[in-house]
């Protein structure tokens, strides 16, 4: 095309350009006026925290006199998401839990569940329909039937006839319980009264989940059918904020992982947590660890190592470089190797390290 | 009201706490006319109606006793069984939960003190009438007494629990406690049996006030302790 052409054309464009810019500028200022371009965005944000950030946490604090239990929290959930919070005994786990579900008060900052403040009473009304808590003591009737348990927490959350009927039944069946829905509580097994527990938090249909160590002390089989209900319940979209100690059963689960000891120590997908503390592992298999070899290796100055009868888990900066001369201690100080393999970090690794303060 | 029908069915179900509760009134309420049937005959008709008297304010110590079981059961018994976390979960107020705990321990206690009064007013008529030669019940002393001071006592002991059950882990040590607490109210009882106080309406308006300005400063006691985070932090 010819060049002399293309540059007036520009310049046209370029003054229509303007033009609009002005014309806009214009329409903003006298016709909608700014203060309502800032009520429709703040509309949108509200709506927007409302419909996808479930639960939201800003700086919250609490304090039991001088002591700080959680200290400046803060996070968001968004709808359907599985959020793992994980830490040690005593960080603060079952506290959150409680602000968040507005059992206890908090001392500062700020939540939000689906946009209700959890400081407002009235609002706290409302957010307890629409959320469902497992605390970390199940706390049946045990001299009620599993049937009569939910019936009666069915009734708390005013759930009509027809609903409590359907909705025990389906949960009862889900969890392996119906034939036991007229046997007390009381008799149950610890994995049962769990399950029932499970049960009683979705019987008026919660849209979200508060699970307080759904499987702490239960028996693997236990475990396992609780967490794949866990799972179904995140195939509905359930948002789910699960408090646990089980590293393999937050990464099975979770969407996104809280490591968190009094502070939130780091957030993220449990893959980002893994690659967060990325280290050169090498696992070495052995016919048997001696003494010999430990003190060998120890003599090397590498990094740390662990190791117990048959295997050696060893740190190393530079692979290429330190596996050749590990291994070649080893076979010297008597050792039969069998494998040696390169330890992808995990997420225990990333817990260990970020709870120790490694990070 | 759910939850103060769910409290009346577990009362049902243990059995235990529903022997205690019949069968100590009712014991009462069989003895007590049968040792006045024994004095009928060598005992003047004063002294029996003093001694009747006596033994009505029985009544206002017994729907004590119950309501404290009741509501020790109730309120201690649920902390016991850490069900209280799960129940304040519900979007159930703080005040709805107390008048559930209180209308769960108050009604059972104060109909099983109103059946069995009826048994005693019955059986004190038949053993007497020969004696008095007139129907001793009902009369406006035991009306006064069923009406405001058993109700009234009822409220005292509900309320004294729900603090005390904040402070205890163990019902048998809230019942003592609870118990303790009335010891002046039960005292009442020896000097109405040697007659250096009458049980007219005066000293029962003049006990039933008392019991009720105990009860007014209990309850607002026991509103501010049973408060969600008071019950999830402090409780011991």
């Amino acid at each position: 095309m010819n060049k002399g052409i293309l540059r007036p054309l520009f310049f046209y464009f370029f003054r229509i350009v303007i033009c609009l810019i002005f014309l806009f500028n214009y329409f903003i200022k006298n016709i909608l006026q700014i203060k309502y371009i800032f009520f429709i965005s703040s509309l949108f944000v509200k709506l927007r925290s409302g419909l996808i950030n479930l639960i939201d946490a800003e700086n919250l604090t609490r304090k039991f006199d001088d002591l700080i239990a959680v200290d400046n929290l803060s996070f968001h959930i968004d709808e359907g998401e599985v959020f793992g919070f994980l830490g040690p005994n005593g960080a603060g786990k079952t506290t959150t839990i409680r602000m968040l579900s507005c059992l206890i008060s908090k001392t500062s900052g700020e939540a939000r569940i689906a946009g209700y403040d959890t400081s407002d009473e009235s609002e706290s009304l409302k957010i307890r329909k629409l959320i469902g808590l497992l605390p970390e003591n199940v706390g049946l009737y045990d001299d009620l039937s599993a049937y009569k348990n939910l019936d009666f927490y069915g009734k708390l959350y005013d759930c009509s006839l027809s609903k409590r009927e359907e909705n025990i039944e389906h949960f009862l069946k889900m969890l392996g319980l119906w034939d036991k829905r007229d046997v007390n509580a009381g008799t149950f097994s610890k994995g049962m009264k769990q399950k029932l527990a499970i049960a009683r938090t979705l019987i008026h249909d919660p849209e979200i989940l508060f699970l307080d160590e759904p499987t702490a002390n239960l028996d693997p089989e236990s475990s396992k059918t609780v967490r794949e209900f866990i799972l179904d319940l995140k195939n509905e979209n359930k948002t789910i904020f699960i408090n646990t100690h089980n590293l393999d059963e937050a990464q099975r689960i979770c969407d996104k992982i809280g490591i968190f000891n009094k502070k939130l120590m780091a957030i993220g997908s449990p893959e980002d947590l893994e690659r967060s503390v990325w280290s050169n592992k090498t696992v070495i298999q052995l016919k048997r660890v001696t003494e010999k070899i430990l003190e060998s290796l120890e003599s090397l100055s590498i990094g740390k190592f662990t190791s117990n009868d048959t295997e050696i888990k060893i740190d190393v900066n530079n692979p290429e470089l330190d596996n050749p001369l590990i291994v070649n201690t080893i076979v010297a100080a008597g050792g039969e190797v069998q494998y040696v393999n390169r330890l992808s970090p995990t997420l225990e690794d990333a817990y260990l390290k970020i709870v120790k303060g490694g990070k | 009201m759910g939850h103060c029908k769910q409290r009346f069915q577990h009362f049902y179900e243990e059995k235990r706490i529903l022997y205690t509760l019949l069968i100590l009134p009712l014991l009462f309420s069989i003895i007590l006319p049968l040792s006045i049937r024994s004095l009928t005959n060598e005992t003047d008709p004063k002294d029996m109606i003093t001694l009747i008297n006596a033994f009505s304010y029985f009544y206002v110590i017994l729907v004590y006793i119950q309501s404290t079981t009741l509501a020790s059961y109730s309120i201690l018994g649920e902390k016991i069984e850490q069900s209280l976390e799960p129940l304040l979960a519900t979007p159930t107020t703080e005040s709805e939960l107390l008048l559930g705990k209180t209308v769960a321990s108050f009604l059972p206690s104060v109909a099983i003190i109103y059946a069995n009064s009826i048994i005693f007013m019955i059986l004190i008529d038949l053993f007497t009438k020969n004696s008095f030669g007139y129907l001793f019940y009902p009369n406006w002393t035991m009306a006064f007494i069923l009406l405001v001071v058993v109700p009234l006592s009822s409220i005292f002991s509900i309320q004294l629990n729900v603090i005390i059950s904040s402070r205890v882990n163990d019902v048998r040590t809230a019942n003592q406690l609870g118990f303790l607490m009335f010891l002046p109210f039960m005292g009442l009882y020896i000097p109405l049996v040697t007659n250096s106080l009458s049980l007219n309406i005066i000293n029962l308006t003049l006990i039933s006030v008392i019991i009720l300005l105990i009860d007014i400063i209990l309850f607002y006691i026991s509103k501010s302790t049973f408060n969600r985070d008071k019950i999830l932090t402090k409780w011991k």
